[in-house]
């Protein structure tokens, strides 16, 4: 689609002049923008820039919280062919002083008071940045810092200037070409310094569209926009969808308020990423168990209903008539008032993404009728690589790939990206960007997935800790891990299995779990050590892999990485010995080479094998701990092909 | 910062934020002369007098017992000083009413949070409109005549103290579900509501964290940036009245020990004692 974001308000504008664009509540009432409202703001906003000595080409950083002005502000900023640079309003000062440097900032946007004062103390180590536009002008009264206006102020300015020189507006937006940048995300940078992704007006509105077309999404829709205005994922959704279907984005009263306007709002159209529906769920569990008796047990009559049928019924699957009566039944006395209860009831389309959703909590939603989703993407890619189609949805597939995106699977298990959605460049770092893309134009990803014979892709690990099997199946060990650390009882696993014919795994037990459990059972223990060698605790264990084994034999792609034998260890992993990070990830490389011994004893076939181990204690003294482990040979499954 | 500003390029010496709050404190608004207050053979207060200036933070302080809250209430009229003089905006009472006070402009807080527990929020910032609503309970029940123009015209200005005080998520619950610096924030509410010029607050602070602490200290420096509310403080945290007063007065066993700003009061060696006590 050859077209530009000021050109789409340009055209939803003309069209449908009067129907709502953006909504906020403001003083108890939700407050409209028309479309014809909107492109006014955005008119003078833009003319106001450039009265301002704002030109072509230069960046606008824009930070704070979802309001009509701070969206408007980027699309006015692209009516002046300039690029918006959106900055995570909870960053700390020196992430946002990077990013005014590195983009060479002038102009900022900021919301409030809070967002101001910010700007104003970086300012004086940017001291490129010379103007400040805010929106909230709470507190704003006392502040006579040069360079400070207030979004009013600034339209002001903008309609003379206007008035003025009528053509620029409409003339510059024709200027504007598909192929311009139309935002930079920074990327948080985990490792290193952050970078700028450049993305194109063709890129987000190609993957807005794309998203658009497979929802059948249209300007009756609703959306609340509450995610923070600096993440890619809020960008596709509340701003290109958002002016590529015309639908009405909602902004919240204050970020605490959330909750209650998105009852309100009822929106049919929802973007979450996975904790909030685990809050969600959470609250609901908490509430259900207040709850008298009898609804108590009417929640679960139902639930069973749904959890056996619901999302067999939303995907038009054909079910028993009695179950269908049931389920109607249910959504009247549970689903329903539920759905209300946590301002779903309206909802056409529900899409999670960032991190990986329990598939509990997956089940749950869907089956009490809420069409909730999958979608991959990264920031580099406008969050727009698969996405799940309605009646194809796969619990632990993130779905197809999207409508003009090609995917490939290096031969390390990379997922690679090539079509519409990749980024044109990381800014000013053409190292970085040949990084990436490879000769052939696609994208990689750094994560590590498989295709199934649908086409679907399943992420299943980041690429660089993915291995292969002597065997040359693809060994993903975070993948076995989160399986067995998904059982309360397991706290910490590390598998083994790179270059080797077989998989094996050392686990630890939750002490605080298992040791509650054996305390119901009555089974005496002596402590952490004594508790991890407990026959009963082994058998447990045991039961544990084995379930993982059985989901791993259902997978395509898995079926050769199931735990063969394992061990459970005698001392908890811990960041003091150095086994964990200090964020509790496994060291890999360093407890291999600790316990290089039990790892020998897993794969040499003995069943039995002594280590001791120094520790340190939290007040800085050592100790050793030993202990004669058991070696377990866990029962494993024959690959099954599922039918879906 | 008019618009002329926002075109002039940066110059290297900026002022740094303190210096650009500069508020214009006015005249004396509210001048008390020799207040004494006795219940039966029992001196609350003797012989005090002190006077607030427009537009001013005023602090009250002093260890318990000292007469703080016996001098705000013969301010506010609940209690009726047995001598002295009170003048308000050049008006000298003898006594009055809370009613007459509350009219005449002055609105206060309580110590112990004086709501109504069972009402919404809303409702009760709005209970503060009393006064402003002229029409009459019938009116009102049938929404006829001007009822309903009077009540949307309240509520705009509820709603505004209810954004100014960032209590939008809590419009529709019931005040006594609210944990207690929340509680406190609406109370403040309430007197807001009643639009006034002076602003009696009796130990806002009290039983809160240093969060609440500092969340409450900023709304009272903003109501009296915002609105240039005159404001009398009660409080016991040195620390906190130091910090936003204007000036403070200084009681001990119902006698006045020291007026001043908070510099002065902090050296004065009278104040010191009292607070901290002597060696004999």
């Amino acid at each position: 689609m050859a077209t530009t974001f000021p050109r789409l308000l340009q055209k939803h504008a003309s069209e449908r002049p009067q129907e709502p664009a953006l909504r906020e509540k403001e003083y108890g009432i939700w407050q409209t923008w028309s479309w014809q409202r909107a492109l006014g703001d955005v008119r003078a906003m833009a003319a106001g820039l450039s009265s301002l000595g704002f030109t072509p080409g230069q960046n606008l950083a824009i930070v704070g919280d979802n309001r009509p002005h701070l969206y408007l502000m980027f699309v006015a900023v692209q009516a002046m062919r300039g690029v918006p640079v959106p900055m995570y309003q909870d960053a700390v000062a020196a992430e946002m002083a990077f990013v005014l440097e590195d983009a060479e900032v002038h102009f900022a946007f900021a919301e409030n008071q809070e967002q101001v004062d910010k700007m104003l103390e970086l300012r004086e180590s940017v001291p490129g940045l010379t103007h400040i536009i805010y929106d909230d002008p709470r507190g704003m009264r006392n502040y006579t810092q040069p360079g400070l206006i207030s979004v009013d102020e600034l339209m002001a300015l903008g309609k003379k200037h206007d008035e003025a020189h009528p053509q620029l507006f409409d003339k510059s937006v024709a200027l504007g070409q598909p192929d311009d940048v139309s935002v930079i995300l920074y990327t948080s940078g985990t490792t290193g310094r952050p970078k700028g992704v450049c993305q194109t007006h063709a890129s987000f509105i190609g993957s807005a569209a794309g998203g658009v077309q497979t929802d059948g999404l249209n300007g009756k829709d609703n959306v609340l926009s509450y995610l923070p205005p600096a993440w890619v994922g809020d960008h596709l959704f509340s701003l290109a969808q958002w002016l590529v279907a015309g639908f009405t984005i909602n902004c919240p009263e204050s970020s605490e308020t959330v909750n209650i306007d998105m009852r309100e709002i009822g929106p049919t159209y929802y973007f979450a990423p996975p904790r909030v529906f685990e809050g969600m769920l959470t609250s609901v569990s908490i509430r259900m168990e207040d709850a008298a008796r009898f609804k108590q047990a009417m929640h679960r009559k139902f639930m069973d209903v749904a959890r056996r049928v619901g999302s067999d019924i939303l995907d038009g699957k054909p079910v028993g008539m009695g179950d269908k009566l049931m389920y109607g039944l249910g959504n009247l006395l549970v689903y329903g008032p539920l759905k209300n209860a946590m301002g779903l009831s309206r909802i056409r389309v529900a899409y999670t993404a960032g991190a990986a959703i329990g598939p509990d909590l997956f089940r749950f939603f869907r089956s009490i009728g809420v069409n909730l989703k999958q979608l991959y993407g990264q920031t580099e890619t406008c969050a727009y690589v698969c996405i799940q189609k309605n009646g194809q949805v796969k619990l632990n597939s993130v779905g197809q790939a999207a409508p003009g995106i090609e995917l490939k699977i290096a031969d390390n298990g990379e997922v690679l990206v090539k079509g519409v959605s990749v980024l044109k460049e990381y800014y000013k770092r053409p190292d970085a960007t040949a990084e990436v893309i490879d000769e052939n134009g696609y994208f990689k990803t750094g994560d590590a997935g498989v295709l199934d014979h649908d086409g679907h892709l399943r992420i299943i690990d980041r690429a660089k800790d993915v291995g292969k099997m002597a065997g040359g199946a693809m060994f993903a060990p975070n993948y076995i891990e989160n399986k067995l650390k998904f059982f309360p009882q397991i706290k910490e696993a590390v598998c083994f299995g790179n270059g080797k014919d077989m998989v094996t795994a050392f686990i630890n037990i939750d002490f605080e779990a298992v040791g509650s459990w054996a305390e119901r059972q009555g089974l005496p223990y002596a402590g952490y050590v004594d508790l991890a060698a407990k026959p009963e605790v082994l058998k447990m264990m045991a039961e544990c892999v084995e379930k993982v084994n059985a989901d791993l034999a259902s997978e395509e792609g898995m079926e050769d990485t199931q735990i063969a034998r394992f061990l459970v260890l005698h001392k908890e992993l811990d960041p003091d010995d150095d086994e964990l990070t200090r964020t509790r990830k496994v060291r890999r490389g360093f407890v291999a080479d600790k316990y290089a011994v039990l790892i020998d004893a897993l794969y040499s076939g003995k069943t039995e094998q002594f280590i001791e181990t120094a520790v340190k204690f939290e007040d800085g003294r050592t100790g050793k701990v030993s202990a004669n482990l058991k070696i377990l040979d866990a029962k494993t499954f024959p690959p099954v092909r599922s039918a879906a | 910062m008019n618009a002329p500003h926002a075109m002039m390029p940066l110059p290297p010496d900026a002022p740094p934020l303190e210096q650009v709050h500069a508020k214009k404190i006015g005249d004396v608004i509210l001048d008390i002369k020799n207040i004494s207050l006795r219940f039966g053979g029992v001196k609350a207060l003797t012989d005090i007098s002190f006077n607030v200036k427009e537009h001013e933070i005023r602090s009250i302080i002093g260890p318990n017992g000292a007469g703080k809250s016996s001098m705000l209430n013969c301010i506010n009229g609940v209690y009726t000083p047995s001598e002295g003089s009170i003048t308000f905006r050049g008006q000298t009472f003898a006594h009055m009413n809370s009613r007459q006070v509350a009219e005449m402009g002055v609105a206060r807080t309580f110590q112990n949070l004086a709501l109504f527990k069972g009402m919404s929020v809303l409702d009760n910032i709005m209970s503060g409109r009393n006064l402003k609503i002229k029409s009459n309970l019938f009116m009102q029940a049938l929404r006829i005549g001007p009822a309903e123009r009077e009540e949307i015209k309240h509520r705009e200005f509820v709603e505004r103290i209810i954004d100014f005080l960032e209590i939008q998520a809590y419009r529709k619950t019931p005040v006594g579900q609210l944990p207690y610096g929340l509680q406190k924030r609406v109370d403040l509410g309430r007197a807001l509501a009643m639009e006034p010029q002076v602003l009696l607050l009796d130990e806002p602070m009290a039983g809160m964290n240093v969060e609440e602490k500092q969340d409450m200290s900023r709304f009272i420096l903003d109501v009296n940036d915002e609105f240039g509310t005159t404001i009398v403080l009660i409080e016991h945290d040195m620390g906190v009245v130091m910090d936003i007063s204007d000036r403070v007065v200084v009681l001990d066993y119902g006698k006045k020990i020291g007026d001043g700003t908070p510099d002065e009061v902090r050296n004065n060696e009278d104040v010191i004692r009292a607070y901290l006590g002597t060696s004999h």
